[in-house]
């Protein structure tokens, strides 16, 4: 990957088969990640026959899964539930929605990328996801460095994350025509 | 047998309602966070709220330096769906009542 450019009216860049096959596993551990969420809402006649679902009450213990849906409100708990039950089905098809442009417009085995302005911004907040995930689990900080020691267990998982940093950098350049 | 229900809204003087969300505003918070970059966050702020890329690019500087910036505020239901929309993007926002 080279970064992305702005083709003939679309979002251009080529990707190596490692590169897509490394962005489409994370992109799918996400989305499943989502998906239990999804699941483990207790089954509910009501919503069946109406298709209005409520959403949990409660935040998710997973710590990756609480960053990507996180409170409304910091301090009113009863407030922060409610507005979870009412919003988080729909927050949860938003992400899965923009997972499912990154895994149906990524080649599986590489090579070039083109895509439409819509396209781009379900990628942009799909890597965002992505970032938010890995960077929750790196315990990444603001002033995180370029490498860690060779030592430490999270050195290879950085060089991924700080990778992904810089394909969504890229790609905001090239969307906002800077 | 039953009749349809009389909903909420009909009873609340609107003029009223007005005044208290005027005097009182419901704010959108947006907090600082390690892994959102300092030009997504200012891309997301014009995409979502038709901020100027000045605009955008001032609240989100208050955002890194301050911690937190008030992006947007209205009535409760404005700011509800804002902070919904913020999640959706990936950003770390809350609402409150203004003080």
């Amino acid at each position: 990957m080279n970064g992305w450019r702005r083709r003939g009216g679309l979002l251009v860049a080529h990707l190596t088969e490692r590169e897509a096959g490394l962005l489409r596993g994370m992109v799918g551990q996400v989305r499943d990640m989502l998906e239990a969420r999804v699941a483990a809402l207790p089954r509910d006649e009501l919503a069946e026959l109406t298709g209005i679902t409520a959403g949990p009450t409660t935040p998710p213990e997973d710590r990756v899964l609480a960053r990507l849906l996180p409170d409304f409100h910091r301090e009113d708990a009863t407030l922060s539930g409610g507005l979870r039950a009412l919003h988080e089905p729909e927050l949860l098809a938003v992400k899965d929605g923009v997972a499912g442009v990154v895994l149906d417009t990524c080649p599986a085995r590489g090579g070039r990328l083109r895509l439409t302005d819509e396209q781009a911004q379900a990628w942009l907040a799909a890597l965002n996801d992505v970032r938010l995930a890995l960077g929750t689990v790196l315990e990444v900080t603001e002033d995180m460095p370029d490498e860690l020691p060779a030592d430490d267990p999270r050195a290879p998982h950085l060089v991924v994350y700080h990778w992904l940093t810089w394909v969504q950098e890229s790609l905001i350049q090239a969307l906002a025509g800077t | 047998m039953t009749t349809p229900v009389e909903l909420e809204q009909t009873q609340v003087d609107p003029a009223v309602n007005e005044v208290e969300s005027q005097d009182r505003p419901w704010l959108s918070i947006v907090w600082n966070d390690p892994v959102n970059l300092m030009s997504y966050v200012t891309y997301v702020f014009q995409k979502l709220f038709g901020y100027s890329r000045d605009e955008a690019t001032k609240l989100m500087l208050d955002v890194h330096h301050k911690g937190r910036a008030v992006v947007t505020q209205g009535s409760r239901d404005k700011v509800e769906i804002d902070v919904a929309k913020l999640h959706g993007a990936g950003l770390w926002a809350t609402m409150q009542r203004d003080v």
